[in-house]
């Protein structure tokens, strides 16, 4: 073993404590190398090891007869029809984008599509769930335009059309963004790639980018919370190459075509190390590296530095031997790097050899099995005292100009506008144009359907409830095109899990989350685990953020949420006027008060299979789910995407006051616009459903029902500044 | 009438442009690697979007210089028809087989989005399934599509009617506001002086389907699919 021996000292500043080492010391009956501790330090940090999480995570559930594979692999994989699966998955890049956030952003996309491409899957479609402090913070420009370009300079470039996603606000966020990014890939169901290596001596490949210093430790910095220098820590940042990422996935994809590759894994997170060890660790096998041949973008790196570079667009693959010169003819058309780095043996260690000395050798079986698991205190959330009566201090029509234009409920075109959404030339509902996101599956009818959902001040005040509500939405946001929902990738965005009360927030987050995947057949295929979201000991809003898919036998039979004239408004689901925690009581009482709206989730089920059915019969011209906001905010969105004014005559129930009616959140509720609503009141009384008429639609204003009307002009003026004046004003 | 698509390393719209040919000429492209230098039997090339060699010298300035653009040069020298859309707009020009540049978008920021084009002529192989002063939607996905040249080539380029497209409102007006990348006189596409290249920013090959938002660049592809053998 070559240079000086490590010390408990640096074990600490590589993020272990003090009986992590000594499990270290104990495994390898030494002191580790440099290289040794790197490598342990890496495998064991929170983002690798999920070792605060696992234990919740395990009350997910995770099956259903279309899933193929569910948590473990690269991926989820949900069979789609057509002999296809749908490969999926969302990751954060939330410390990296704080950090620099353009290039947080960016490889944060760039790596959730290798988590997909690698397993065999063309990715069709990116989204991105993004959350960000108060506008009026003096960061929060910054951020928002160095992650917006970051975005879109990296999908735009790679060729992956971005499609749909989140954007929110909340001072919760200030010192610590939120950068969620989901990627979905098709491929031939039974033609999958999965990790584990097989096959005693077998080639190990290394293809793509050469390795650099970049990134180094990036894996602990993400586990990590951010004191006052933040700024220092921009080094373990890396740097994204969305031209070599494009190549890298027509050349992976062609070599997929034949059967050269025994087993492939994408260098993420702790790059070689994680990649390595994992291919080994799941296929029991042992592994070789010879980091001689690894190429290298500059001179004179270290083995620790190659182990833990976490240079961008590398991918690692074990292929057979007879078709490694195959292979290798492939990567050279496309001008990448292809170099055999090792070999698998039968030893079950993870031997690594650098310039003739061997630098790191460690059993790979107690490496993964005795990695630290923790079952940390959790402290519940205090609940939060009913709201009782609020007054309204303005009015309707003036509550919903105020709401149309804020920051949480104004256009997001000002955003999408910088992403290529047509490219691939499958895009049936673009940004805005309905719940969620709707792409045909090139030469079929067939149709994928995706969303991103999460109401964070809902989880703050309730995490079991947030939790049932952020699937429940996203499941909402499926059924309200048509779709059916299938399945959801998560990406738990919490604080310091070494506080009982994150811990807290985090296990009823799950409890909900498990609740409604259960009642509604959306299992959980993926997922990733942001903790440590916190700087100088604040912690963000708990954020399980959900991204879900759906499926639509014919493209044609999509609906979205834009009104033609002449059509009659019904809202589907019972509307109490439930206040609290809504966007009209932070935004116009000034107020963040109340429990959450409940989720009936055998009600969820039940009004969302029959909108679906509605739909699939071809009854609905619009709809649109009714959330953030509540009914009349829902109504003036379809009036805006459409151009089209409504005339609304409904009023609330006896007891209900007005604005809680129209801007309560109540949940399950959909808006649904027929050419003659006799039929579907009819059908919903048959069956059980609630539904009320509530308007029409026709001219150019919104018509309030005592007669004031908003031009959809004014609606449109307000709903729309607030980006452009505040971004580039 | 055969066409191909050049695939360039970093193309990404060569197969929404694929669709768009199949969809009008009833076949299948031939795709070109950028190394190939034979494009007998052609008569359409088309050079699609995307970010060729990842536009990071200046857009297409790599690409322009592959061994297939040789090949692309003797086909339109020999009235052999050339399309560059977006990227390969960029790349025309940048190989010098139309005038002016693409330079960064006045607004500083990628612009995805629909568009308004304005058909200018109604004469040539690209263009005849259009009438003149015709407004045709499609999208536009681009950083770099703010159109530059000096004034004496924009009133060469106006005087021989070699303007095939400028940005406009839905009503045709040629306003600064439908002009969101800033080009020089709207300008949105152009022809070679002997009509047989077009280069164009925004992209029929993505508005040729209904479900997919209209069918407003398809005349486009008609009218190529009509090109005599």
């Amino acid at each position: 073993m070559s240079g000086r021996p490590a010390t408990e000292s640096l074990a600490r500043d590589f993020g272990l404590t003090a009986e992590e080492y000594g499990r270290v010391l104990a495994i390898m009956g030494r002191a580790p190398s440099l290289t040794e501790l790197g490598i342990f330090s890496v495998m064991w940090s929170e983002h690798c090891s999920y070792k605060s999480s696992k234990i919740w995570l395990r009350e997910l559930p995770t099956t259903a007869p279309w899933v193929i594979h569910g948590p473990g692999e690269n991926a989820g994989v949900v069979a789609i029809g057509d002999g296809l699966a749908a490969i999926f998955k969302m990751e954060s890049h939330n410390h990296p984008s704080f950090i620099e956030p353009y290039q947080g952003a960016a490889t944060g996309v760039g790596g959730i599509l290798r988590d997909v491409f690698t397993m065999g899957a063309r990715p069709i479609a990116s989204l991105n769930a993004l959350r960000f402090g108060s506008p009026d913070h003096p960061g929060t420009r910054r951020i928002v335009d160095g992650v917006v370009r970051g975005i879109g300079g990296y999908g735009n470039c790679v060729g992956v059309p971005t499609v749909g996603g989140e954007v929110n606000f909340h001072p919760a966020y200030n010192g610590n963004p939120l950068v969620n990014a989901m990627t979905v890939g098709i491929a031939p169901a039974d033609r999958i790639f999965l990790s584990a290596a097989a096959g005693v001596g077998n080639p190990v490949v290394y293809v793509g980018s050469k390795t650099g210093r970049d990134g180094i430790h990036g894996a602990t910095m993400a586990s990590a919370e951010f004191g006052q220098d933040a700024e220092e820590k921009r080094p373990t940042v890396q740097v994204g190459d969305p031209f070599t990422e494009k190549l890298l996935i027509e050349a992976c994809l062609e070599l997929m075509a034949t059967d050269a590759i025994v087993a492939i894994q994408d260098m993420g997170a702790a790059g070689l190390t994680s990649s390595s060890v994992e291919m080994a660790g799941r296929g029991g096998v042992g592994i070789a590296l010879d980091l001689d041949a690894v190429p290298q973008r500059e001179s004179g790196l270290s083995a620790y530095e190659m182990m833990l570079s976490e240079s961008q667009e590398r991918m690692l693959m074990v292929l057979r031997p007879d078709r490694e010169a195959a292979a290798r003819a492939i990567f050279e058309k496309w001008e990448l790097d292809f170099a055999v780095i090792g070999r698998l043996t039968g030893t079950g260690r993870i031997v690594v050899t650098h310039r003739g000395r061997v630098e790191a050798d460690i059993p790979l079986a107690p490496l993964a099995e005795q990695a630290p698991l923790y079952h940390r205190p959790t402290a519940p959330t205090p609940s939060r005292a009913a709201l009782g009566a609020v007054a309204d201090p303005v009015g309707i029509a003036a509550a919903l100009l105020a709401l149309i234009g804020c920051p949480d409920l104004c256009s997001r075109a000002w955003v999408w506008n910088q992403y290529d959404a047509t490219l691939g030339g499958q895009t049936v509902k673009r940004p805005g144009a309905a719940d969620a996101a709707v792409l045909r599956l090139e030469g079929l009818r067939r149709a994928l359907a995706f969303t991103t959902d999460c109401t964070p001040r809902y989880c703050a005040a309730d995490p079991e409830a947030g939790g049932a509500q952020a699937v429940a939405e996203a499941w909402r946001n499926l059924t309200a095109t048509g779709a059916r929902p299938l399945a959801i990738t998560d990406n738990m965005n919490f604080g310091n899990p070494e506080k009982p009360e994150i811990m807290g927030q985090f296990a009823g987050a799950i409890r909900g989350m498990a609740a409604a995947c259960r009642a509604l057949d959306f299992p959980v295929v993926s997922g990733n685990v942001s903790l440590y979201n916190e700087t100088e000991g604040r912690g963000i809003l708990p954020s399980p953020v959900i991204g879900g898919l759906g499926v639509l036998e014919d493209a044609a039979q999509a609906v979205g949420l834009a009104l033609v004239p002449g059509l009659e408004l019904v809202v589907v689901g019972a509307t109490q006027g439930w206040l609290g925690q809504s966007l009209w009581l932070r935004e116009i009482a000034g107020r963040e008060d109340g429990p959450p709206p409940p989720v009936d989730l055998a009600a969820e089920r039940r009004v969302g299979d029959w909108v679906r059915t509605r739909i699939l019969a071809g009854e609905i011209r619009a709809c649109h789910d009714v959330s953030d906001g509540g009914l009349l905010i829902a109504v003036a969105e379809m009036a805006l995407a459409g151009a089209v004014g409504v005339r609304l005559a409904a009023s609330p129930p006896v007891g209900t006051a007005a604005h809680a009616f129209w801007f309560g959140e109540d949940q399950g509720r959909y808006v649904l616009a027929v050419a003659d609503a006799t039929g579907l009141l009819a059908a919903a009384a048959a069956d059980g459903i609630a539904v009320l008429r509530i308007g029409s639609s026709g001219g150019d204003g919104l018509t309030l029902p005592d007669g004031v009307t908003i031009s959809v002009a004014a609606l449109r003026a307000a709903h729309e500044r607030f980006f452009p004046s505040w971004m580039d004003g | 009438m055969r066409a191909g698509i050049v695939v360039f390393p970093g193309i990404n719209r060569e197969r929404d442009m694929a669709i768009a040919l199949a969809r009008s000429t009833g076949r299948q492209p031939r795709m070109i690697w950028h190394a190939e230098t034979d494009l007998a039997g052609l008569d359409l090339v088309v050079l699609p979007g995307g970010f060729s060699h990842g536009d990071y010298l200046r857009c297409g300035a790599m690409a322009a210089r592959s061994p297939v653009m040789a090949a692309v040069r003797a086909h339109a020298e020999r009235g052999g028809y050339v399309l560059g859309v977006c990227n390969g707009f960029q790349i025309l020009t940048e190989a010098g087989l139309l005038p002016g540049a693409l330079l960064r978008n006045a607004s500083l920021r990628f612009l995805a989005m629909d568009c308004h084009l304005r058909v200018e002529r109604s004469d040539t192989a690209f263009t005849c399934r259009y009438q003149r002063g015709q407004v045709f939607r499609a999208p536009m996905a681009h950083g770099d599509g703010n159109y530059f040249a000096d004034p004496e080539t924009l009133d060469r380029l106006e005087g021989e009617g070699l303007v095939a497209f400028r940005y406009a409102t839905p009503s045709g007006e040629p306003t600064a506001e439908a002009n969101r990348n800033g080009s020089a006189r709207s300008i949105a596409g152009v022809l070679s002086p002997d009509l047989r290249t077009l280069g164009v920013m925004p992209h029929p090959e993505d508005m040729v389907d209904p479900l997919l938002g209209g069918e407003d660049g398809k005349p486009l592809f008609d009218a190529l699919a009509e090109l005599a053998a």
